[in-house]
């Protein structure tokens, strides 16, 4: 598969660049609410993007299938031969619990819908061959992948458990519409993004969030080393496929935080680390940490504009560049914890905070479920 | 994806008609106006501000703001114009005022990104924090915030024979403060932070070649931009920072003698072309 | 016999203008002009002229005009001047025909068909000048993954790191052994390395003992084939130890001084008796397979402690990308790749102008197969072998280089004018010669200013070109060919390097 892939990096396909209107929000007792607050806010940054994309991250939105897999995979064109071969595919390699087409409001006019499906899936217990001793989240990874690279117009947009993404071309506003994510769905973390494409516009795979097992990701930015952040991840086997620089964020995360076991605060120092001006005036120790992080994982350094929002479970971090090129503001009221690209947006569905701030370049802002970690990052921040 | 979308309007969509606006939203008395801004459009809030102004009012005040952009920008009248004053209940949306000419601009809230950004005249009092790069290209007015600021706040802010721009920060900044700045008066009052704390602003003042910075409180070498030359304060600066600190206590009901009773530095740029001999000719 | 030869070069004297002050003629090593008192005249013998230029800068009054001197054969486009003159000049002696600098035939350079990116409304161009701007680079191996446990106050790091080695820019000077350079051309090349905080490399000649002290935290010893003057004390007084194998100008053969410029601090320095000929054997004699490369890059590691990365340098051929994961497999922190255009002393023309392949085709098909086979962190590359500009040196780490060698460049800041008579021991510039008489006519401390300038200054044009591009670190550049486009390649080339063509 991988001498396939590529013969030369010359026909790898362009990239996506992208401005965006990012937004999230998350309670931290793990208490489910449903898309109102969202789909508000992002509606207050409509003019962050462009109609031709938006998509959600929800959590938590499947309590009585969450020991399940859930696979959204889009068939683009409706292409029903590629759905055939998925689901042949996806038998031979796991139990389906159960499938179903995404309920959808034939109401709402969206552009050139795809056919968004969702399967619940479980490994085997006992895998077969070369596969026996990988874990059931790695095996998910390679199938996944699989199903991305070699199925043509099938993609799958989320695979993890008790976790949905729900996207497509249009004003994020319309995409809840169409997947009547107020009326059916109750998560306890919500992400939310609003796309303003450049290079690919209308294809339902490229926008926001960006999802592989339980992290999704949503970016603002543009991503000017995606160069050298994607060929570092194919040298780990993890391919992007989908046209979008956010890609390697999502693939980054899951290789530091899944499989080398790098604890997040580490995470967002190789992402956007500090200058080494800064590193020679920091203790001893914290240079050795630094200078290790930059060296080791200098291809993974996300250079240009960018604010990212990673989420998986318990857990929802907010991070922007080094030199703080694009915005972000946090929020909270009570339980509620609120990440967005603009002040206004988090006051429009909550205008008495009780707090509000703005980390500087660098520092991420971390809000975990059942605790006040994300109070830590407002001592550096204005 | 071959589809051919068409262009969709992101910040036109859906304008309602200025006249029905005038009557759904606002309400005029006297020399006074009040607009109801909530869930109105950017443009559809401009719209109702400069229909008050061009009826006449002198003060307007916009309640439930939430994020609208570039208020104040459309008041503009070749033919000379009265000053009016606007006040924003409560949170302005980015590039607040805006290329302003002339009038005064009132927060009770924070702002966001861009304030007075390019402001050729007038006043912007902010009851709270502002974003990034706020007080960017200014050329003249003042600009007053209560709380701190985030990145590049006084980039490029310019002056030019009788027009001096000024920004006071009553808190503290992020970095790249006043980076490139080209003329002008920005006084820092670190009023936020604890004694003995410094600011926090790293490459403070990079690529200054005008301009004067007054800092309250205390930075490390470290934190200044190469451009940077750090001096004592002398009388002309004492009146300077007099004035402009005591129009900010006024603003904010604080007292300007505490404030000025601590030490202040001037960090001045050491050449007006400190790239001259970085090229080859 | 009679030679037949035609003379290489003309020149040309304005009589209003000469003053017979006779610069010319003290400056001129190859002994082209005399001074006739009688006649109160200088005459000029146009057969030794090797067109170093030297008379023209010197001159006073501006006289002299020294030019190639044109075809003077019926042209033709098979049987040219070079061949022809080549031939005869076989016919004569019967010799191999050796030349100096490096390759001089017209095979396409891929630098100048490559453009780079800029970047423009959807990401800001970073100024330079006024926000950081990151060039930093550590060569060496970096482990795998690291390893984190929390602390009371922080992180500890737990995995041990390779010794790797920071340059506060890119670019390092180029192996240029004391014994084919002249003693302050060496001791400048180690200063402005001192200076900078960057590398130099001692190339073949060893580096004398009391350089050792002083300049050693910037330099790179190489083990080379011919082992002159490697012994343990000069290991350990280096921050990265290279094995040579190959050199670019010449791949398959040894290094050559010739006994004339071995003098007395030369013997010293390589520890072989004063005049005899420095030659190095074509392979090293304990290498005759990758498995015993790997067991000497041990040898050195054990020798030095394990404190210091190993690196290898090969020339680029035919079938790099194969030998440089076999390279790095064996053990290797840092693999060099030498492209044909790489410079040298003396080579035998025939080996020079005929053997290798291009630096850019070599590093691409290297860094891609490394990185196809996983294994790209396990060393650094860096790249050598005609890098005449900072563009050359960013688009050379745009297509996988950690850092670049810069050789002839720094000749030419010297004052080299690349007239390809390095060998001969009559270089006028006194650069590599090691007639004392015409050393004196380098002063170490301003070609040591010069050097340190044009690193600055080159240094300064990467930052700006990274700006540029909306990059500020320049480990975001490496390897991220999305940055190039190619312009007047084929298929084939651009496939090979990578790089889409422009407007793709």
């Amino acid at each position: 598969m991988r001498q396939q892939y590529h013969q030369s990096e010359r026909f790898t396909p362009d990239k996506e660049m992208q401005a965006c209107g990012l937004f999230g929000v998350m309670d931290t007792t793990g208490k489910r609410f449903g898309g109102d607050m969202a789909i508000k806010a992002i509606k207050n940054m409509k003019v962050r993007g462009n109609g031709l994309g938006g998509g959600f991250g929800v959590y938590g939105i499947y309590p009585d299938y969450q020991e399940y897999y859930a696979f959204h995979v889009m068939y683009q064109d409706r292409n029903q031969a590629a759905k055939r071969m998925v689901e042949e595919y996806l038998k031979q390699n796991f139990y389906v619990i159960y499938d179903e087409e995404i309920p959808t409001d034939p109401g709402v006019n969206v552009f050139q819908p795809p056919l968004v499906w969702r399967y619940f899936v479980s490994p085997p217990p006992r895998k077969k061959g070369a596969e026996e001793h990988l874990t059931d989240d790695e095996y998910v990874v390679n199938k996944v992948m699989f199903v991305n690279i070699n199925i043509e117009d099938a993609y799958v947009f989320s695979s993890g458990k008790n976790v949905g993404v729900f996207k497509g071309v249009g004003f994020p506003e319309e995409v809840a519409a169409y997947f009547m994510l107020d009326k059916l769905y109750q998560g306890y973390l919500w992400t939310v993004h609003s796309r303003f494409p450049t290079n690919t516009p209308g294809w339902w795979g490229g926008a926001h969030p960006f999802g592989i097992l339980d992290w999704t990701v949503v970016h603002n930015g543009e991503i000017s080393s995606y160069g050298t952040n994607r060929r570092f991840l194919a040298m780990h086997d993890y391919y992007c496929t989908l046209y979008t620089d956010t890609e390697v964020v999502a693939y980054a995360v899951d290789l530091l935080m899944r499989k080398q076991g790098l604890p997040i605060e580490v995470l967002s120092k190789i992402f956007a680390p500090p200058l080494w001006d800064a590193i020679k005036l920091m203790s001893a120790k914290e240079q050795k940490l630094y200078t290790t992080l930059r060296m080791v994982y200098a291809p993974l350094m996300l250079n240009g504009p960018f604010t990212i929002i990673v989420s998986h479970h318990n857990e929802m971090i907010g991070l922007t560049d080094r030199i703080r090129l694009r915005p972000i503001t946090a929020g909270a009221k009570g339980d509620l914890v609120f990440l967005s690209s603009e002040e206004g947006a988090i006051r429009a569905v909550c205008p008495d905070l009780d707090m509000v701030w703005t980390p500087p370049g660098g520092e991420p802002v971390i809000v975990r479920l059942n605790s006040k970690d994300h109070l830590l990052s407002t001592n550096k921040s204005i | 994806m071959q589809i051919k979308f068409g262009y969709r309007d992101n910040f036109l969509y859906e304008i309602r008609p200025t006249g029905v606006l005038c009557s759904e939203c606002m309400s005029i008395d006297a020399d006074k106006a009040v607009i109801e801004a909530r869930d109105l459009k950017h443009k559809e809030v401009n719209d109702l501000c400069r229909e008050a102004v061009l009826s006449g009012v002198s003060k307007i005040t916009i309640n439930n703001v939430f994020g609208q952009r570039y208020i104040g920008t459309r008041l503009y009248n070749p033919t000379g114009q009265h000053k009016v004053t606007i006040t924003i209940n409560n949170f302005p949306g980015n590039d607040l005022g805006i290329f302003l000419d002339g009038h005064r601009i009132i927060v009770n809230g924070n702002a966001q990104d861009g304030v007075g950004n390019t402001m050729n005249e007038g006043e912007i009092i902010v009851h709270g924090r502002a974003g990034d790069v706020a007080a960017m290209a200014m050329r003249g007015g003042k600009i007053f915030v209560r709380d701190n600021v985030g990145y590049r706040a006084a980039i490029h802010m310019k002056e030019y024979r009788d027009k001096l721009p000024v920004l006071v920060i009553g808190g503290t900044a992020q970095d790249f403060m006043g980076e490139y700045l080209a003329g002008g008066v920005v006084i820092m009052l670190g009023l936020g932070l604890k004694e003995n704390e410094p600011h926090r602003a790293n490459y403070i003042g990079t690529g200054m070649h005008g301009g004067v910075i007054y800092l309250r409180g205390h930075v490390e070498p470290h934190q200044l931009g190469k451009e940077v030359g750090v001096r004592e304060l002398d009388d002309h600066d004492w009146q300077v920072l007099q004035t402009h600190v005591y129009e900010y206590c006024q603003h904010f009901s604080k007292d300007p003698a505490e404030i000025l009773s601590s030490k202040f530095i001037k960090l001045l740029p050491v050449s007006k072309r400190p790239y001259g001999n970085i090229y080859a000719y | 016999m009679y030679s037949f030869q035609l003379p290489e070069f003309m020149i040309e004297r304005a009589a209003d203008r000469c003053i017979r002050c006779r610069v010319c003629e003290r400056q001129c090593a190859n002994q082209v002009y005399s001074y006739d008192a009688e006649l109160d005249r200088m005459f000029i013998e146009e057969k030794n002229c090797v067109g170093c230029q030297r008379c023209v800068v010197l001159c006073p009054t501006l006289a002299l005009n020294v030019r190639p001197r044109t075809s003077d054969y019926r042209p033709n486009a098979s049987w040219t001047r070079d061949k022809m003159q080549n031939l005869k000049k076989q016919a004569e002696t019967g010799g191999v025909i050796l030349t100096g600098s490096g390759n001089d035939k017209p095979y396409r350079i891929y630098w100048d068909h490559l453009v780079l990116n800029a970047s423009q409304v959807t990401n800001p161009s970073i100024d330079p000048l006024r926000e950081p701007m990151e060039l930093k680079t550590y060569l060496g191996r970096k482990p795998d993954a690291v390893k984190i446990t929390r602390c009371a106050d922080g992180f500890d790091v737990e995995t041990e790191s390779f010794p790797n080695v920071a340059i506060p820019t890119p670019l390092v000077f180029s192996a240029m052994s004391y014994g084919a350079i002249s003693y302050p051309a060496y001791l400048s090349l180690a200063a402005a390395a001192k200076e900078l905080g960057t590398l130099f490399n001692t190339g073949e000649g060893g580096l004398p003992e009391h350089m050792r002290r002083e300049f050693g935290g910037n330099a790179i010893v190489q083990c080379a084939s011919g082992r002159f003057g490697v012994d343990a004390d000069y290991l350990n007084n280096s921050q990265i130890v290279e094995i040579k194998i190959g050199q670019g100008a010449k791949p398959g053969i040894g290094g050559h001084l010739p006994g004339e410029k071995v003098l007395a601090n030369i013997s010293e320095t390589r520890m072989i008796p004063i005049g005899t000929d420095a030659l190095s054997p074509a392979p090293q004699h304990d290498i005759y397979s990758i498995e015993d490369l790997s067991m000497l890059i041990y040898a050195l590691k054990e020798a030095t402690n394990y404190a210091k990365p190993v690196s290898v340098k090969i020339a680029a051929v035919h079938n790099v990308a194969a030998i440089a994961s076999g390279i790095v497999r064996a053990g290797a922190d840092i693999v060099a790749i030498d492209g044909f255009r790489g410079g040298t002393g003396a080579a035998p023309q025939a080996t020079r102008d005929n053997v290798g392949i291009p630096l850019e085709l070599a590093l691409a098909a290297v860094d891609k197969r490394l990185r196809e086979e996983g294994i790209r962190n396990k060393c650094s590359i860096m790249a050598a072998g005609g890098i005449r500009c900072s563009a050359d040196a960013i688009k050379a780490i745009a297509l996988g280089a950690d850092g670049v060698y810069v050789g002839t460049a720094a000749l030419i800041a010297m004052g080299c004018t690349l007239c390809q008579k390095c060998y001969t021991g009559k270089c006028n510039w006194g650069i590599t010669t090691q007639d004392p008489f015409l050393i004196k006519r380098l002063n170490p401390e301003l070609t040591t200013q010069r050097l340190v300038n044009l690193m600055r200054a080159w240094s300064h044009e990467i930052q700006e070109m990274l700006g540029g591009m909306g990059i500020n670190a320049i480990e975001s550049l490496r390897g991220n060919r999305d940055h190039l486009r190619g312009i007047g390649l084929e298929d084939w080339e651009l496939n090979v390097l990578g790089v889409k063509g422009a407007g793709e």
